[in-house]
């Protein structure tokens, strides 16, 4: 502890910096205050202190390279979107919301051109040899569809069955090893050939054996 | 839109307008951001160059100051300064990126010659001419500017960060010992060396009358 009534220069630089800060205790600035009146040392030290304090405080102490603000400034434009009048943060909107309102225009005329059915693959294709009250067997994790004890069915655990009607109206697609005999009839023109690469395309897909319905 | 530097001359609408600003952007008027920080610009810089002392570094790590600051901005509350919260974050940035590039190696002659004991040892002062106060208006001069910055350069990094956080951003004793995450002890301790060593090493500069060379004092020196 300081003992403030007989202060020498030492503890007087020792607290100069708080002085100057009116960080001292009141004794303590008292004391220091006749200090300074008696020594032109300290008054000295004192004086530089406070002209170190206010010159480098001045606002004109901060200087910045030439250009400095317009480089910020670009750099922000560039990272932030500064400039312009908001229009990044419009097209961080827009973008996504203009892709959203195309899916749905997509799959909403998807949906018009197949009578309302949504295709459950993009590959399939009505099979229309394919007698619609046909018994078939479909599966999940498969978009083909199947007669029952077809060796290629796709995770039998979960096959059920139903009509190839529904099965077409599904999405699902007719195996061409099981069902090859309506596809055969039904290979007539492009889009029979479409349904045989379509269906074959699916099959690779998921790792199954299929026969091609064009040729052999 | 108002002028940043017609906004610092008048505190008060100064506060209302940034806050103003502030919410503005938090709110996505993002092209609204440059205008909240363009006042602190110079502020940011000297903060970067005062911990890197390289001009290039010291600009680039300004630049990714701001950016961060914005991609922060909505975590600044209110009841904290904004210019004090993107000081801090300029601090970081830089301290950062002094130990990435391990330009600490070129403080080592410095961190050797004063370490913790010689910050602990107390400082004297060496030169006890008669001051008096310096006019704000020498430093109009670039040449004192310059004088001052050069002395600013010479003394160490410690004591020079705290200086330039404390006595030229104007944070106070504990926002700087926050922002260099030291004691308050320790900032108290090294803004007196540093006052003290910048008050010896512009004496050189008091008795050569670079101070002095002022129109207005000509053959009449105020002290």
């Amino acid at each position: 502890m300081v003992d403030q009534k007989m202060l020498n220069c030492e503890q007087v630089w020792r607290e100069i910096s708080n002085y100057v800060d009116g960080d001292v205790e009141a004794g303590l600035r008292s004391a220091m205050d006749e200090h300074f009146r008696t020594c032109k040392r300290c008054a000295s030290v004192l004086a530089g202190t406070r002209n170190v304090v206010q010159l480098y405080g001045d606002e004109r102490m901060l200087e910045v390279p030439a250009g400095f603000g317009q480089r910020l400034e670009k750099r922000l434009a560039k990272n932030v979107a500064v400039k312009g009048s908001g229009w990044s943060s419009w097209a961080a909107w827009l973008v996504p919301v203009a892709a959203l309102l195309l899916i749905t225009g997509s799959v909403l005329l998807t949906n018009s051109l197949s009578g309302g059915h949504f295709l459950r693959s993009h590959h399939a294709e009505p099979a229309n040899h394919i007698p619609p009250d046909l018994v078939v067997v479909v599966s999940d994790g498969s978009k083909v569809f199947h007669v029952a004890g077809c060796p290629f069915i796709h995770d039998k655990a979960s096959e059920r069955t139903t009509t190839a009607k529904e099965a077409m109206r599904d999405g699902y697609v007719p195996c061409t090893r099981c069902l090859r005999q309506y596809l055969k009839t039904g290979l007539s023109g492009r889009a029979g050939v479409e349904v045989a690469e379509s269906a074959g395309a699916e099959a690779e897909e998921e790792g199954e054996e299929v026969l091609s319905a064009t040729g052999h | 839109m108002s002028e940043p530097g017609m906004v610092l001359n008048n505190p008060v609408q100064a506060g209302g307008r940034e806050q103003d600003l502030i919410l503005s952007v938090q709110r996505g008027q993002n092209e609204l951001f440059y205008e909240l920080v363009r006042p602190y610009e110079r502020r940011v810089y000297a903060a970067a160059l005062a911990i890197l002392r390289n001009e290039h570094d010291a600009e680039d790590a300004a630049q990714e100051a701001m950016l961060k600051a914005f991609a922060n901005i909505r975590q600044f509350r209110a009841e904290a300064r904004f210019s004090t919260w993107l000081i801090q974050i300029t601090v970081n940035e830089a301290l950062m990126r002094r130990r990435r590039e391990r330009t600490v190696v070129m403080e080592g002659i410095d961190g050797r010659r004063s370490g913790r004991d010689d910050e602990e040892r107390e400082y004297a002062p060496r030169d006890f001419a008669d001051w008096r106060e310096i006019p704000s208006e020498a430093l109009e001069r670039k040449e004192v500017r310059q004088r001052l910055a050069e002395a600013l350069g010479t003394i160490d990094r410690k004591y020079r960060e705290v200086f330039v956080l404390r006595d030229m951003e104007h944070l106070n004793i504990q926002e700087t010992a926050e922002a260099l995450g030291i004691t308050v002890a320790s900032v108290k301790t090294r803004l007196l060396r540093a006052r003290l060593m910048l008050r010896d090493l512009l004496a050189a500069g008091w008795e050569q009358g670079w101070f002095s060379r002022l129109p207005f004092e000509k053959g009449n020196k105020p002290w």
